[in-house]
């Protein structure tokens, strides 16, 4: 029997969105995790197990080699820093844009501004590039709270359909990247198991 | 506060008993394996002034160090993060010689950061290299070397990689890349994030075939098979580069002569240690392990700094790392023999007589109440018709 191949990957739009991908390599899981409550998936294949993690887990997983290969948005690899991480693969899949958003009619920037964030090193190093020195203020949700509360005068944050923004009286100011999940695989997995990682790379990307 | 004042600092280990005593076994089997190999024990400081520590332009290596002023003189110093340009000093200043040079190398390094998620900042880096021959015999003898280190140490199922930095230097000066560029380009060859790269490389607007080819670059890496589709890919790169290729395969030949159960895989983006590396490149994996557990290659330019380049190739590893991957299991039974204490004064002669043997003799001490077995001792000495004799203990 083959060394089993270990795919990370988080709940929900993440998960929907890559099962036509994982269809096109030959990969169906055999559970549902929203209906069940195991955290690894078996699989049509017997040496390919799916394991179901937080989204921001991902790479710590992929990174660790506890998991072979994974499904990663851009923002939480950016936030990461995806050290040890090959990410060879642009699924085009859970489509957004990480944006800075304020009110409105946002004042000149002539103090230090606040900005709060759940992607702390992302923002840092952004407006480091713009030459700016901002305080940032790590939230983990709600972010569109901070303008409004008082609590900052800026949020950085993934945009959709600019729903919630608009709801919360906010804008989007400024594009900081265009995001997408990625196909990203172990450094030891690729050389020790490379055939078959490979083959999966290629059948996906046939897909995309 | 003084709850957890037995609290080590991350990344920072300590060796118990039993690992300490398998560690030194290793040490020294090493050191001894080293010695038959003809490579001469250098033993450089812990702590040196910064300059000399930082042999490379990169960054790494500073970010790496810890640092502390000297009270004497004011200067900075660094405690070594690294061995590697120790002992190139060591070669380039000190030895002086023109004959080549083989050097090995044990002790403890510490990092400012982990290298790798959760790793130790405290290995104990092992290493050998030579210094004044330039070639395949040199490159072979080393990785025949490294492969012999993880032999011995019982690590088994051994994947290697094989990579070349002179491949990437030469297409980045032929597409003539500026120093930021190549390092943004580096970046994300490391990451073989090819959607980056193909953007990257329309923004720059290359030739068209400086721009196949480092996009190409990034995919060149799996078995066999990957020689001749770099030779194709790369055709245009000029000889060099094709000689890089050629260079890797000839290794990987000579690599399989000596080691069939190892496999082979080729990356040609793989650029560990691209700062001062110039040549070959090549790192030891093992299943079940998500990063290299040794490395090395070809720095020919490192004792420049020091008044003398010299060629040269080695490798490194943790020994603490070797030791976790081994497949050789743990002795977990003492063997040793108990001395009561009334007998200890009688017994002195007999005593010496077999720890000379190489025995593990404890004497029991005044009030003592534990019996052998909770000393860690199978055997006691007893007195028998006169006679010292060692006796199992049930």
């Amino acid at each position: 029997m083959t060394e089993p191949l270990t795919i990370a990957v988080s709940k929900g739009r993440i998960f929907k969105e890559c099962l036509p991908l994982l269809a096109a390599a030959g990969i169906e899981p055999r559970d549902d995790p929203d209906t069940s409550r195991k955290l690894i998936l078996d699989t049509n294949l017997d040496d390919v197990k799916i394991v179901i993690i937080r989204a921001s887990d991902v790479p710590t997983y992929v990174q660790y080699g506890a998991a072979d290969i994974g499904v990663a948005g851009k923002d939480v690899l950016m936030e990461h820093g995806g050290e040890g991480i090959y990410e060879p693969l642009d699924l085009g899949i859970a489509r957004c844009r990480m944006m800075v958003a304020g009110k409105p009619q946002q004042a000149a920037d002539t103090t230090r501004l606040r900005v709060a964030t759940k992607y702390v090193r992302t923002t840092r190093r952004y407006y480091a590039n713009l030459g700016k020195q901002v305080e940032i203020i790590k939230l983990y949700g709600s972010m569109e709270l901070g303008p409004i509360v008082g609590l900052a005068d800026l949020i950085v944050d993934l945009v959709d359909t600019g729903n919630t923004l608009k709801a919360n009286g906010l804008v989007p100011l400024e594009h900081i990247a265009d995001i997408s999940s990625r196909l990203i695989v172990n450094k030891a997995s690729m050389k020790m198991k490379h055939a078959r990682v490979r083959a999966l790379i290629d059948k996906i990307s046939t897909a995309v | 506060m003084t709850q957890d004042r037995w609290l080590l600092p991350e990344g920072i280990q300590e060796a118990l008993p039993a690992q300490a005593e398998r560690l030194e076994h290793y040490r020294r089997k090493l050191l001894d394996l080293y010695k038959t190999w003809g490579y001469e024990l250098v033993m450089p400081p812990f702590i040196e002034y910064l300059e000399s520590l930082f042999v490379a332009t990169g960054k790494d290596l500073d970010l790496q160090t810890f640092k502390l002023t000297d009270q004497l003189t004011g200067r900075m110093m660094g405690v070594r993060s690294d061995m590697t340009p120790q002992v190139a000093r060591i070669d380039a200043h000190m030895l002086k010689r023109d004959v080549p040079t083989r050097l090995c190398y044990m002790g403890t390094v510490l990092r400012a950061r982990p290298e790798a998620a959760a790793g130790s900042r405290s290995p104990l880096q092992l290493g050998a290299e030579i210094y004044g021959h330039a070639g395949l015999d040199s490159d072979v003898e080393i990785i025949r070397l490294m492969l012999e280190t993880l032999r011995a140490t019982g690590v088994d199922r051994l994947h290697m990689d094989i990579g070349h930095v002179g491949i990437y230097a030469s297409l980045a000066q032929q597409a003539r890349l500026d120093e930021a560029q190549e390092a943004v380009l580096f970046d994300m060859l490391q990451r073989k994030a090819m959607p980056e790269i193909a953007a990257y490389l329309d923004e720059l607007r290359l030739g068209k075939h400086e721009h196949a080819m480092l996009l190409a670059l990034a995919e060149l890496n799996g078995g066999d098979a990957v020689l001749a589709e770099a030779r194709t890919a790369l055709k245009k790169a000029g000889k060099p580069v094709l000689r890089a290729i050629d260079y890797v395969e000839q290794v990987a030949q000579a690599t399989r002569r000596y080691a069939k159960d190892v496999e082979i895989h080729f990356d040609f983006a793989e650029l560990r240690g691209y700062q001062y590396q110039t040549g070959i490149v090549f790192a030891a994996f093992v299943p079940g392990r998500g990063q290299e557990i040794a490395r090395g290659g070809r720095y020919d330019e490192i004792g420049k700094v020091f008044g003398r380049a010299r060629p040269a190739t080695g490798f490194s590893a943790d020994l603490k790392t070797l030791i976790d991957v081994s497949s050789i299991a743990q002795h977990s039974k003492h063997s040793g023999i108990l001395v009561a204490e009334g007998d200890v004064e009688a017994a002195r002669e007999e005593i010496d007589v077999l720890r000379a043997s190489g025995e593990r003799v404890i004497c029991a001490l005044s009030g003592q109440q534990a019996t052998a077995s909770a000393m860690g001792c199978d055997r006691e000495l007893v007195l028998d018709n006169n006679q010292w004799i060692v006796r199992t203990v049930s």
